[in-house]
C-alpha cells in the first residue's frame, strides 16, 4: 500500500468535516500510517482461492412484507438529540453546500 | 457559493460550434406503504419526526430488512425500461458526513445495480423517436429534510443552524441513470423534457410511484457537457441538481448549454461541479465541487444480505407490466379515430383516462373529447387544476357526458343548448337532463312554428332566396342564422336547413 500523505489526511478530514490544525495533520499522518501498516498485515492472507464475502451467512433475499409497524413517538425519536427545535433535530450550521 | 450572473452564449450560436451531451439522473420515490429498510410509514406531509424508528434514525444496533415490495417495484421498473435484471446484487454504503442522513451513510447500490443496460424510446413533437439508453436503475433510500434557520431566504447561505426532519429518510428510491445522450443537437432541451415526461408516464402506468414532481416524489438531475462539433471527446460536465418540473428540465438544459458555450468559447474551462437550479430566474449557480466516487468510500452493506431474484420471479413480474404508454396511445388513437393533433391535445390536457372511461360508459369518442376539452378545461385552467382533478372535485362524471350526448342524438337539444346544459352541470345544477328541464332547454318539435319562421325569413330576404333558387346553396347559412334567432335558438338548425332548401326548390 502506498504511504499515506499529508494531502490524503487533509482530504479525509474535509470529507469528515473535521477541522485539523497543521500540527494535528502532521500527527495524524504518522498515527494513521501506523494503523494502516498494522492492518495491511491482512493483505498477506492467502486468498487466491477464496471467494470475496460481504456477509458471513450464505443466504439471500431476506425481506419483509410492506406492512406498517409503529414508529417511535417524536419525543422518543428526539430524546437523544443534544438540541431540538420545532420537533426537529437541531444541527450546527452546514457549510455552504446543499 | 457564487450567485453572480454568468455570461451565456445565445442558443443558436452555441449549437453552431458545440454538440451537447446530456445525462439524466431521475430519482423516483416508490409508493410503498413503508420505508426501504424498516416498517415506518411513508406518508407525505406528516408532522416532523413522527415516522422514524431506530433503523431509519441510524441508532446503534438497529438492523435493516429490505422491503419486498420495493424490490419488486425496482425490478418492474427495470423490466419496463428494457433492462437486464441482476440475478444477484448487493446494497452498498455510500459514506458522507451530512446531517440529512443520521447514519452518516446512505444505503444505496454501487457497482451491482438491480437493473442495467436498457433503453426508453421517446417520441418527440414531430413524431420522430429518440432512443435513450439506460445505464442502470438501482435501489436506494431517500434522505431527511433540512430546514435552514437564520438565513434570509430559508436557503443554506447565511443560515445559523439547520433543523432536520427524518420522516423522509429511508423512503425507497429508485435512481434511473441514462448513458450519455449524444446527437440530439439543438433538440437537446426537447429530448430531455420528453424523456422525463415519457419516464413519468411509464412509472405512472406501472403504479410504482405517484410521480409528483412538485412534491418531490420524482426528481431530476441534469448532467451536461459540450464537445466541439466533430469531436468525439466528451467535455467536462456539470450536474444541475433538483430540476423538478418538465419545463425546468428543458430550461436548465438550454441555460447550461449557453453557459458552457460562453466559458469554452472564451478560452476557459468548465469546472466539474454540482449546480443549483433557480426556478424563479431560470439560471444555475455554482454548488460544491463534485465528489469523486472514491470520496464516498462505497463498500458492500454488511447488515443486508444479497438480493437474488429467481428467474421465475422476474418473469412473473414481467407478466404484470402494463401496456407501454406509447403503444397504448397509438391503440387508443386508432380506436377513437382522432387526428394526431386531437390526440396530442387530449394527452397534453391529461384527458386520456377520462376520455377512455367516457367512451367505455357509452359516449362517442368525438363527444368525449369535445365535452372534456371545452368549457370545463377553461374553468379548470382558471382554478389552476387539471381537468380530471377539477371534474372529480365538482362531481362531474363520464355518465354526465354520456347523458348529454344522448339528449343531443335524441333530438331534444341542439349544440348550443347542449353547451348551456353542460355549463349548468358545471355550475352544480345537476345532471344534463335536470339542467335542461330547469332551464327549459328543449328543441321546438313543432315544425309548424319552424316553418312559419322560415317563411318569414325568406320573405324578408328575397335577394338571398333568389340566389339559393339559382343554385347558390351555400348562401343558406345566412338564412339559417336568422331562423335560429327567430326561434330563440330553440330549433334544430339541421331541420331548419332542410325546410329552407325545400321551400326554395333545392331539396
Amino acid at each position: 500500500m502506498a504511504d499515506l500523505t499529508r494531502a490524503d489526511v487533509a482530504h479525509l478530514a474535509g470529507l469528515a468535516r473535521i477541522d485539523l490544525s497543521d500540527a494535528e495533520l502532521d500527527r495524524m499522518v504518522g498515527e494513521l500510517g501506523v494503523i494502516l501498516e498494522a492492518v495491511a498485515t491482512v493483505q498477506q492472507a492467502p486468498i487466491a482461492d477464496v471467494e470475496p464475502m460481504s456477509h458471513p451467512m450464505p443466504i439471500v433475499n431476506v425481506t419483509r412484507p410492506d406492512v406498517v409497524r409503529p414508529s417511535l413517538s417524536p419525543q422518543d425519536a428526539l430524546a437523544a438529540a443534544p438540541e431540538t427545535e420545532q420537533q426537529r433535530f437541531s444541527v450546527p450550521r452546514i457549510l455552504d453546500e446543499e | 457559493m457564487s450567485t453572480a450572473t454568468e455570461p451565456v452564449l445565445g442558443f443558436d450560436e452555441a449549437l453552431a460550434t458545440y454538440d451537447p451531451v446530456m445525462g439524466l439522473e431521475v430519482h423516483v420515490e416508490l409508493g410503498t406503504a413503508t420505508k426501504m429498510f424498516c416498517g415506518c410509514p411513508t406518508e407525505f406531509g406528516a408532522e416532523p419526526n413522527t415516522q422514524t424508528c431506530p433503523v431509519c434514525l441510524g441508532l446503534p444496533g438497529a438492523l435493516p430488512v429490505v422491503n419486498e415490495k420495493a424490490v419488486e417495484s425496482a425490478i418492474r421498473i427495470g423490466l419496463a425500461l428494457n433492462c437486464s435484471i441482476a440475478p444477484w446484487c448487493r446494497f452498498a454504503r455510500k459514506n458522507y458526513f451530512y446531517p440529512d442522513m443520521p447514519k452518516n451513510f446512505q444505503t444505496s447500490q454501487y457497482d451491482e445495480p438491480i437493473a442495467f443496460e436498457g433503453y426508453l424510446d421517446v417520441e418527440l413533437d414531430d413524431g420522430s423517436t429518440y432512443r435513450v439508453e439506460i445505464e442502470r436503475a438501482h435501489m436506494e433510500e431517500d434522505t431527511g429534510k433540512s430546514l435552514h434557520v437564520g438565513g434570509s431566504t430559508g436557503r443554506i447561505h447565511g443560515a445559523t443552524h439547520s433543523l432536520v426532519d427524518y420522516n423522509r429518510a429511508g423512503i425507497p428510491l429508485v435512481e434511473i441513470v441514462t448513458k450519455p445522450m449524444l446527437g440530439a443537437g439543438e433538440r437537446a432541451p426537447e429530448v430531455a423534457k420528453a424523456y422525463v415526461a415519457t419516464l413519468r408516464d411509464l412509472l405512472k402506468a406501472l403504479e410504482v410511484s405517484d410521480v409528483k414532481m412538485e412534491q418531490g416524489s420524482m426528481r431530476c438531475d441534469v448532467n451536461l457537457s459540450l464537445m466541439p462539433k466533430g469531436s468525439a471527446v466528451l467535455g467536462t460536465r456539470t450536474e444541475t441538481k433538483n430540476v423538478n418540473s418538465l419545463r425546468s428540465v428543458e430550461r436548465a438544459v438550454r441555460y447550461e448549454i449557453g453557459r458552457h458555450a460562453a466559458v469554452l468559447s472564451g478560452g476557459g474551462s468548465i469546472t466539474q461541479e454540482t449546480r443549483h437550479w433557480h426556478e424563479d430566474t431560470g439560471i444555475t449557480t455554482s454548488g460544491r465541487p463534485k465528489s469523486d466516487a472514491d470520496d464516498y468510500r462505497y463498500f458492500p452493506e454488511p447488515d443486508l444480505v444479497p438480493v437474488a431474484p429467481a428467474a421465475e420471479t422476474v418473469e412473473a413480474l414481467r407478466a404484470t407490466l402494463p401496456e407501454p404508454p406509447a403503444e397504448r396511445r397509438r391503440r387508443l388513437q386508432t380506436t377513437w379515430g382522432y387526428s394526431d393533433l386531437e390526440m396530442r391535445d387530449v394527452m397534453n390536457a391529461g384527458l386520456v383516462e377520462l376520455v377512455e372511461e367516457t367512451v367505455a360508459a357509452g359516449a362517442s369518442p368525438a363527444a368525449a373529447r369535445k365535452w372534456w376539452s371545452g368549457e370545463i378545461a377553461r374553468r379548470a385552467n382558471t382554478e389552476g387544476e387539471d381537468v380530471p382533478t377539477y371534474a372529480e372535485r365538482l362531481g362531474v362524471t363520464p355518465a354526465h357526458v354520456v347523458e348529454l350526448e344522448g339528449l343531443v342524438t335524441a333530438g331534444r337539444l341542439n349544440d348550443s343548448m347542449a353547451r348551456q346544459a353542460w355549463e349548468g352541470v358545471l355550475d352544480g345544477e345537476g345532471t344534463p337532463t335536470a339542467v335542461a328541464d330547469a332551464r327549459g332547454l328543449e328543441l321546438v318539435q313543432d315544425t309548424g312554428a319552424l316553418e312559419a319562421a322560415v317563411d318569414a325569413v325568406i320573405a324578408a330576404n328575397p335577394d338571398v332566396a333568389d340566389k339559393i333558387r339559382d343554385g347558390k346553396v351555400q348562401a343558406v347559412g345566412a338564412l339559417i342564422g336568422q331562423v335560429m334567432r327567430e326561434m330563440k335558438g330553440q330549433a334544430d338548425a339541421g331541420v331548419a336547413r332542410t325546410i329552407i332548401l325545400e321551400r326554395l326548390g333545392q331539396a
